[in-house]
């Protein structure tokens, strides 16, 4: 009986806990979002968060774009060729790199680098009293922090996530050409042919609330830090699981809005 | 000007203030004395407005600051600073751009009469040399001298200070102490001090108030204080391990 007492007590605290934190960053979101008005106020801070976002992740983005395209590439090209159909590789590359593979590899990266670091970052600036200080200085923590952040992976993630697609085809291309015996010039047109007008906008609008997403989660959960070293390593933890469940549950309503029936 | 009316606080279960209750006039300067733990710096973040107690109230000028709205709160902060024990600076911005700070983000003067003012508190604080630093680079002392820099610049009617001299030499301490009379003396200033230091809190008090399991247990004078029959504040000003405060 205890047992199954300490189980509801357990699954109730945990429960409110994600509803508050849930609560908390939508409405820490829809604060960020009215501060944007002052983002020319905050441009420096702005491109410096721009900066760390795309510029800093620059190396890990180009490795797992090339790396996805080859592996995409391999993968669907053996079993093409089981039908001597290898010369479509393009067309199946590019469609799932620009609807699906670009804006999630992308903000599996973002979190992974730059959220974890933001949640960090704010989280230690919480537990240290810098927050408390910004507000005894009439500073909103939001405007000062959060909004540039916001604006920064808002811009960033989609620019990233059109670097990744295109060099994820550079590296579909290259398998192609050495293990499929595909031509450049005839991967190259099935990969211009293939494009969507659609599918570039979804992708790239999908990428726009993934970069949303990340930065409210990571200052949300870094804002409400505590207990020192022990509340930032949470904060930390708990931003890549959110914001990694969420961007594939975003996900996945994004391309069930715009391609379900 | 300040009044903190039975005030009561716990966290996770632990009762940290147990009907705290104090006036402090105008101009005065309030030192808060107390072991490790009893609630101190609790006391200077509910007059701060930073926690807000489970019952009672804290009335700054009059204007209720627990439950109040953000807009009310921020009013009542504009006319006060607080210098954090741990100095609490922006860790990527240089000595110079902390103290400006909030007369840059609220933009209170132009560019030029911003540097003025920062130069002169960094004169005043003897930071001249690390203005460039970043807090990283800088020693615990500078970063309190840096945050209460930081406080002088807005020249508030109220300043908070938590443990001001912890971690300074003794020549530093006596300037702070000093610096803290001046701003009472020549600004009106009303100063609450949280210190473990008995020879600052002598030197700058008007009144001493020590808390002891979350209760004011006396309020006076330095020399009512000095000479105070209470055993708990005997006990604490001489430092004696035997008598009824309980060494954890």
């Amino acid at each position: 009986m205890k047992y199954f007492k300490n189980l509801f007590y357990l699954t109730g605290k945990r429960l409110i806990d994600i509803l508050d934190i849930s609560g908390f960053t939508i409405l820490l979101l829809l604060r960020a979002l009215y501060f944007c008005k002052n983002a020319f106020s905050k441009r420096r801070e702005i491109f410096k968060q721009m900066y760390i976002a795309g510029v800093k992740s620059f190396i890990v983005c180009s490795l797992v774009a090339i790396f996805i395209g080859m592996i995409l590439s391999l993968q669907v090209g053996i079993e093409l060729q089981r039908f001597q159909q290898q010369s479509l590789i393009g067309d199946l590359l590019i469609t799932t790199m620009t609807r699906e593979m670009g804006p999630l590899m992308t903000g599996i990266i973002i979190i992974a680098s730059v959220g974890s670091a933001m949640a960090a970052e704010i989280g230690t600036m919480k537990v240290s009293e810098e927050i408390d200080a910004l507000e005894m200085m009439s500073i909103s923590p939001v405007k000062f922090l959060v909004m540039p952040r916001l604006i920064a992976l808002a811009v960033m993630v989609p620019i990233s996530t059109i670097y990744v697609i295109a060099l994820g085809t550079i590296g579909g291309a290259i398998v192609a050409y050495f293990q499929l015996n595909v031509p450049y010039d005839i991967y190259y047109n099935r990969v211009v042919q293939a494009i969507r007008f659609k599918a570039t906008y979804v992708g790239i609008f999908k990428s726009f609330i993934f970069g949303i997403i990340i930065a409210a989660i990571s200052c949300s959960q870094g804002l409400k830090a505590t207990n020192g070293a022990l509340g930032v390593g949470k904060a930390t933890r708990s931003t890549v699981v959110a914001s990694f469940l969420m961007v594939l549950i975003v996900g996945y309503f994004i391309t069930s809005f715009f391609y379900g029936k | 000007m300040i009044e903190l009316i039975a005030i009561h606080k716990s966290f996770n279960g632990a009762k940290i203030l147990n009907g705290v209750h104090f006036k402090i006039r105008k101009g005065e300067t309030f030192v808060i004395i107390g072991q490790s733990g009893t609630g101190k710096t609790v006391t200077l973040r509910h007059i701060a407005g930073l926690t807000d107690p489970d019952s009672g109230e804290v009335l700054i000028e009059g204007v209720r600051m627990n439950g109040a709205r953000n807009r009310v709160k921020e009013k009542l902060r504009k006319k006060m600073g607080i210098v954090f024990q741990s100095g609490a600076l922006i860790n990527w911005m240089s000595v110079r751009d902390n103290i400006s700070l909030p007369l840059r983000e609220n933009k209170l003067f132009s560019p030029d009469e911003i540097e003025r003012i920062t130069n002169e508190k960094l004169e005043l604080l003897q930071l001249k040399d690390a203005a460039d630093k970043m807090p990283a680079d800088i020693s615990g002392g500078m970063k309190k001298r840096a945050s209460l820099a930081r406080v002088l610049v807005i020249n508030p009617d109220i300043i908070l200070y938590d443990e001001p001299t912890s971690g300074l030499d003794p020549v530093m301490s006596e300037h702070i102490n000093e610096l803290i009379r001046r701003m009472q003396k020549d600004f009106d200033v009303t100063s609450i001090v949280v210190t473990h230091d008995m020879q600052s809190a002598y030197h700058i008090a008007d009144r001493i108030a020590m808390l002891y399991r979350g209760e004011i247990v006396q309020c006076g004078t330095p020399d009512e204080i000095r000479n105070t029959e209470n055993p708990i504040v005997k006990q604490f000003i001489t430092g004696q391990v035997t008598g009824p405060i309980e060494v954890a």
